[in-house]
């Protein structure tokens, strides 16, 4: 457990050590903000339009701002865990440190679920911050926080599980831009999979709407905790995990 | 402390070790040394867990590399090739790190980072970011990094590249004071290095063992060499062996004249030393003797005639 801690630990501080972590949540926060401005904006907008008609119909704050943010922020992943990922292994691949993390007395499981670990913190931090956009709503408004922190949960989840997938096609290659695009790819193949359900119904594009990421996220964003759903992103995570151990037992007799 | 047999890594197409087989005992420093591409490298990276052996066994420290990696790991210090080493972090925050990959308890940490880095003479550079150094510091973090857990067995590939000829020398004292308490394998195709360092060496080329034994065992030829100044002409060279070859186990004798002073090369099959015989012979005769020395090769000689490079720099 210890290897794992100081493993995640220093995946995490290379993060800001470098500027990916500053560039990633400067820009994270711009986009986030922008919705979040969009979102009010229009919101508050409607709710006057309302008043003035004389409806008293109570706007619902999480129904038309927040779950229309963390539906933004479900398809802003495509984009920033590619950049999260590309490096976990591809770097260490790339700079000869493979050899002291393969040669040090550790598991292959905790190298992995160290990277993985400090991933899904920096992850974390990102969310962090954007979620300091919502204090300005409890400060004027009464959001439920309940559907709040189910949707966090989600994006959270939906991350972790991308997370695991990145990773793994960071350890098959030394080149992160390789690493980066290939995860792109892959994840927008898994979102866009869920289009298929709108053009037909079959036993083909069941399976390919279930294997969506971004599908699985849309009850925590309306506040619903599905089981179903959280055992989906946990699985696509071990998957993910499983891949890369894999991959790194590979390396080990490819050399 | 080092038991290795029939180690062998195949790849798809070619056998990058083959069969090989040695032993190092605790405490000596063992040079590996082979031209580029001889399977040095590869052969590291078996004894330290990097990768398993296609065949063979090896044994560190009485633990095998295949069945008990972990242990084996615990015991073991390695520098590879290229320093493992993060550009973005400090020295000090490095080594501690590694020190805590190796299992160093908590509470020592610090301790034996700082003591690693005195060690190697990377103290000063202890908040310096690790990128900024040079190559020559980059090394010698790695080389702490190694020694940081004070492990039985060290493994260093090549631990003096890069280096300026001051850093050598003092990397040398350096390796050459860690030996004793560690055991050290190093690989090098530098043959002062060798020469300066180690004890006994291994010979390896084209992923097979050359040779290997101590350095002397290798470098001794048994025999001897003779120089004596007799005037040209005043004796025949016939004269001038006849008292040597009949020496028991003799079994050549040449000699040739250098300009007034001849040399004479006597070789035997016996490892008995010659040299008493020859210097009585010698004083029998009245000949002066101006250098009576026991035969030698020179570790270049035996390598070059070993790893065949002739035939490499053709192919």
């Amino acid at each position: 457990m210890r290897n794992v801690l100081t493993i995640a630990r220093k995946e995490l501080n290379s993060y800001f050590q470098s500027p990916i972590a500053y560039v990633l949540i400067g820009a994270y926060a711009a986009m986030f903000g922008y919705f979040f401005w969009s979102l009010v904006y229009f919101f508050v907008r409607a709710s006057m339009q309302a008043q003035m008609q004389g409806r008293s119909m109570p706007m619902n704050l999480n129904e038309l701002v927040i779950r229309n943010l963390l539906g933004n922020c479900g398809v802003l992943c495509l984009f920033m865990i590619p950049m999260l990922t590309m490096r976990l292994f591809a770097e260490e691949k790339n700079r000869g440190t493979m050899e002291l993390l393969l040669t040090s007395p550790l598991k292959d499981w905790e190298i992995l679920l160290g990277k993985w670990a400090g991933a899904v913190g920096m992850y974390s931090s990102l969310l962090f911050f954007s979620s300091l956009n919502l204090i300005f709503l409890f400060a004027y408004g009464k959001p439920d926080w309940k559907p709040i922190a189910v949707g966090y949960l989600g994006l959270l989840l939906q991350g972790a599980a991308m997370l695991a997938l990145g990773m793994f096609l960071s350890s098959i290659t030394q080149n992160q831009i390789a690493a980066a695009f290939s995860t792109f790819v892959l994840l927008l193949m898994l979102w866009v999979f869920e289009w298929m359900s709108n053009m037909d119904q079959n036993m083909l594009t069941e399976v390919l709407t279930y294997m969506s990421l971004l599908r699985h996220n849309e009850s925590f964003i309306k506040g619903v905790l599905d089981l179903k759903d959280v055992i989906y992103y946990l699985s696509v995570s071990f998957f993910g995990l499983f891949l890369t151990a894999r991959s790194l037992e590979s390396l080990r007799y490819r050399g | 402390m080092i038991q290795v047999e029939g180690l062998t890594k195949r790849y798809a197409r070619n056998v990058a070790v083959d069969h090989v087989s040695f032993s190092v005992a605790k405490g000596q420093i063992v040079g590996f040394l082979g031209p580029n591409g001889a399977g040095k490298t590869t052969t590291m990276r078996m004894l330290t867990c990097f990768m398993p052996p296609s065949e063979g066994t090896a044994t560190i420290a009485g633990f095998d590399v295949i069945k008990q990696p972990l242990e084996v790991k615990k015991r073991i210090g390695y520098l590879p090739e290229t320093p493992p080493v993060y550009p973005d972090m400090e020295v000090g925050e490095y080594l501690q790190f590694v020190a805590r990959l190796k299992g160093v308890p908590e509470k020592e940490v610090l301790r034996r980072s700082e003591e690693a880095a005195a060690r190697c003479f990377v103290k000063d550079m202890w908040s310096r970011l690790i990128g900024k150094l040079s190559k020559g510091y980059r090394q010698r973090v790695g080389l702490a990094q190694a020694i940081i857990h004070n492990p039985d067995v060290l493994i260093l590939d090549e631990p003096t590249s890069g280096f300026d000829p001051k850093q050598i020398l003092e990397t040398r004292d350096l390796i050459k004071s860690l030996a004793g308490d560690h055991t050290i394998v190093l690989s090098t195709h530098i043959l002062q290095e060798v020469k300066a360092m180690c004890e006994s060496l291994v010979i390896i080329n084209k992923g097979r063992i050359a040779t290997s034994g101590t350095m002397e065992d290798l470098t001794r030829r048994n025999g001897a060499v003779l120089e004596l100044s007799i005037p040209t002409g005043a004796i025949s060279v016939d004269d001038l062996r006849a008292p040597f070859v009949s020496i028991d186990g003799v079994s050549g004798v040449t000699a040739t004249d250098e300009g007034g002073l001849w040399r004479i090369d006597v070789d035997t099959q016996t490892n008995e030393d010659l040299r008493p015989k020859l210097a009585q012979i010698v004083l029998a005769h009245g000949w002066n003797l101006y250098r009576l020395d026991s035969a030698s090769v020179s570790l270049d000689e035996l390598f070059l005639s070993l790893t065949n490079v002739v035939e490499e720099v053709q192919q």
